[in-house]
């Protein structure tokens, strides 16, 4: 039992961790700069992506021996495109300041390859306990990164976490660095976060520190 | 009406610009900006899978979805209509054109689940555009998203030889200056009010 418990536990960190989505394989890099202006939007993305991934590879991994190998992409699309508009409806339905703010990318997260590749790489070959194990590890890490990058931006560019206002001068609230929440913030603060983490991996952990750098 | 339409174009081509402003097609947009030749294929294939996809999925959603009321099915529909029809293309142009078919014919299984490719239906539906708008849309689309891709292509061959730091090498260098591009279109913003 234990064993099992390790190995769960591996295929969990390996998502968060080891092969984080969005820092360590760079797939799905549009919503990571898109919703991250502020940390709850990030966070909110996140669960939508989690919940997504979840039930994803629990679907493919369920009927993966009904699958014929050939048609087995476009049924990975059109279980995504299921789930997503699931997702879609309901927070159309319960979320909808946030909704009317990220709706479009909520939508295009059928169009993401981490999720499509994790159906074909792990929930077709494997059972369905890991499967959703796997599933729930690589969205954590992608909610994580995501979070990540929003605390970054939020800080930065209005001195609030969470739409919670920290930095105060005289009274009034201190906008550090207004380009943060500017789409050109997205992407310097995405660079920047990427290589720092390279740097860190290479300085403390002996890695080659070449996340992202197949591309 | 042909205010409109120009209106619409400009405005996803250059303020809207979907890499720049609304960050979609990230993937692709660094994955083939390393030599100026794919970019430039990709480009092509790009627009035109834009426009005659958007052009079908209006027809559909207009004259099928509307009527039968099933508009939230869209994600669903959309995508297996784009996911046919560039199957569709890729048979068709290997059996007709051969030539073009070795040039374009890699990027045209890449750009299957493009995210832009999806939103330009979805953002006339979303809007309620007619034909000539959503053509209006995808044109600007494309044309905003080639440009992207030449400036980037460009900038990535000079980078070659630049003495960037090791952590930094790949992926992250490329984002930071994704972002000074950024910058620069936000410029643009404000030029048209919509």
């Amino acid at each position: 039992m234990s064993t099992n418990n390790t190995s769960y536990w591996t295929v969990f960190k390996n998502g968060v961790f080891g092969e984080n989505p969005v820092f360590r394989l760079a797939l799905s890099l549009c919503p990571a700069v898109a919703v991250t202006s502020g940390v709850k939007n990030g966070t909110l993305m996140g669960v939508a992506v989690l919940f997504v991934m979840v039930m994803v590879n629990a679907t493919v991994s369920l009927i993966r021996n009904f699958i014929n190998p050939k048609v087995r992409i476009p049924s990975y699309m059109f279980i995504i495109a299921t789930w997503v508009t699931v997702t879609d409806l309901v927070m159309a339905a319960y979320a909808r300041d946030v909704y009317k703010q990220m709706g479009l990318y909520i939508m295009l997260i059928v169009a993401f390859a981490i999720v499509l590749s994790r159906a074909e790489v792990f929930a077709m070959k494997n059972k369905l306990i890991p499967s959703i194990i796997d599933g729930a590890g690589m969205g954590m890490g992608f909610l994580l990164a995501l979070a990540l990058i929003g605390v970054f931006r939020e800080f930065l560019g209005k001195g609030a976490l969470w739409g919670f206002q920290i930095l105060w001068a005289d009274g009034k609230p201190v906008k550090p660095m207004l380009i943060a929440i500017l789409p050109a913030g997205g992407f310097f603060a995405m660079g920047l976060i990427m290589g720092g983490l390279n740097w860190i991996d290479r300085r403390f952990f002996g890695g080659t520190g070449s996340g992202g750098g197949a591309h | 009406m042909g205010e409109k339409v120009f209106t619409i174009f400009i405005a996803s081509a250059l303020i809207n610009n979907f890499v720049f402003a609304r960050y979609l097609g990230l993937c692709i947009f660094f994955g083939v900006t390393k030599k100026m030749e794919t970019a430039v294929g990709m480009s092509f294939t790009f627009t035109g899978v834009m426009v005659i996809g958007a052009a079908l999925n209006w027809a559909i959603y207009n004259y099928i979805m509307t009527p039968l009321h099933i508009g939230f099915l869209k994600i669903v529909i959309f995508i297996g209509v784009i996911a046919a029809f560039v199957q569709a293309a890729d048979t068709i142009m290997k059996k007709v054109t051969p030539a073009l078919y070795y040039k374009l014919g890699i990027y045209l299984a890449l750009i299957t689940t493009n995210c832009i490719i999806l939103a330009v239906p979805l953002i006339n539906a979303d809007e309620h555009y007619g034909l000539f708008e959503s053509m209006a849309l995808a044109l600007g689309s494309g044309a905003g998203f080639s440009l992207a891709l030449i400036i980037m292509a460009s900038i990535r061959e000079k980078l070659e030889l630049a003495d960037v730091p090791k952590s930094m090498q790949g992926l992250p260098i490329s984002f930071v200056l994704t972002g000074l591009i950024a910058l620069a279109f936000l410029g643009f913003s404000g030029m048209i009010t919509l």
